[in-house]
C-alpha cells in the first residue's frame, strides 16, 4: 500500500521557514499571499498500513510540536519511473 | 571519573568534549553501532548533525544501538550530558522535556554568549554559584526551546531550568530564555550552548569547564 505522511508544525508554533516564504512572495510580486506553512511530505509503501500511526508518533513526526496527516493511496508504485 | 563520548556519523564536536573531559577525568569515545557503554561514570552525547539531521535534528540517532544503552543507563540514575546536538538528541528520546526547534532568526548562529546560572545545586553546575553569569559559545540553527506553556511552568516550579540566556542573548528565540534544562531526576542535562568550547583561555573564556568540574564533584559525591 502506498501511502502518504503530510507533517506541519503545529498551529500557534513559529513557524520560521513558513515566514520566510511568506515574505518572500511579495518580493516576486505575487501579493495576497498569508498563514504559509512550509511542512514535510513523506511516502512510502508498507505492507502493514495499521502501523503507519505508530510510524509517525515515533519517528515521521514529533507530536509535541507537529501535526501529521496520512493518506493511503493507491496501490504499490514502487518501481514506477 | 570516566566519561565517555558518543560518536554518530555526523558528529563534529566529539573531540572537544572528549578534550574538555579529559581536564577532570578519563574520556573515551564510544561508537554509535556499539551498545557497551564500558562502564563509564557519566555520557556525554556531542554536537554535530548525527545522521547528517535528517527528518529532524535528533530524530535518527535517537534510535541508534549505543542511545538504547544510554536511555537504560540514564533511566538507572547514569549522568549524561548532551551538548547542542545531543541535547537535540535527548529531547528526541524523551530523556528531557520538550524540543529545540529552528531559530527564530533563521539563521545559523555562532555567538558567544552570557548565560545565567539559574540552578547552581545541579550535578551540572555544582560548582557554580546560582545567578552566576558563564560565557560560552553557541552555534546552531535548531536551538529554539520549545515546550507547551503548562510544562515550562512545571519546570520552573521542579526547577528544571538549569541555563537562561541572559538579556539580549536569546537570539535563537527560546521560550523564557532557557538554554539548559535538566530531567526531574537531575542525572539528564542538556544545553544548546557549548562548554566543551570553552576551557581553555586561548579561546577566550574557561567558563565551560565548569560544567566539566561539577559532573566530576558530583560523580565524588555519588561514590563517597
Amino acid at each position: 500500500m502506498r501511502a502518504r505522511v503530510l507533517v506541519r508544525p503545529k498551529a500557534g508554533i513559529l513557524d520560521p521557514q513558513g515566514i520566510a516564504v511568506e515574505q518572500a512572495l511579495p518580493a516576486l510580486g505575487f501579493s495576497g499571499v498569508s498563514h504559509v506553512h512550509v511542512g514535510r511530505l513523506v511516502e512510502l509503501d508498507v505492507e502493514v498500513p495499521a502501523q503507519l500511526d505508530e510510524m509517525c508518533r515515533k519517528l515521521l513526526a514529533n507530536p509535541l510540536v507537529e501535526d501529521y496527516e496520512v493518506q493511503l493511496l493507491e496501490g504499490p508504485v514502487a518501481g514506477a519511473p | 571519573m570516566r566519561f565517555g563520548v558518543l560518536r554518530f556519523p555526523g558528529s563534529c564536536d566529539e573531540a572537544d568534549a572528549q578534550l574538555a573531559a579529559a581536564r577532570v577525568g578519563e574520556a573515551s569515545i564510544l561508537w554509535h553501532q556499539d551498545r557497551d557503554l564500558q562502564g563509564v561514570d557519566a555520557v556525554i552525547v556531542p554536537g554535530g548533525f548525527s545522521y547528517g539531521d535528517y527528518l529532524r535534528a535528533g530524530a535518527i540517532a535517537r534510535f541508534s544501538p549505543v542511545m538504547e544503552s544510554v536511555i537504560d543507563f540514564a533511566r538507572g540514575g547514569g549522568f549524561v550530558l548532551g551538548i547542542c546536538n545531543g541535547f537535540q538528541v535527548l529531547c528526541e528520546a524523551g530523556l528531557l522535556p520538550g524540543a529545540l526547534l529552528p531559530n527564530a532568526n533563521r539563521r545559523f548562529t555562532f555567538r558567544q554568549l552570557d548565560l545565567e546560572v539559574v540552578q547552581g545545586d545541579t550535578a551540572f553546575t555544582r560548582a557554580c554559584e546560582p545567578g552566576e553569569t558563564l560565557s560560552i559559545p553557541a552555534k546552531h540553527e535548531s536551538g529554539r526551546y520549545y515546550a507547551p506553556e503548562a510544562m515550562l511552568d512545571e519546570l520552573e516550579d521542579a526547577g528544571q531550568v538549569v541555563l537562561r540566556y541572559k538579556p539580549e542573548q536569546n537570539f535563537n528565540g527560546s521560550l523564557r530564555d532557557i538554554a539548559g534544562v535538566c530531567n526531574e531526576a537531575g542525572n539528564v542535562f542538556g544545553l544548546m550552548p557549548h562548554p566543551e568550547h570553552a576551557v581553555d583561555a586561548l579561546t577566550g573564556s574557561t567558563d565551560g569547564l565548569r560544567i566539566f568540574e561539577s559532573m566530576a564533584l558530583s560523580m565524588r559525591v555519588a561514590h563517597a
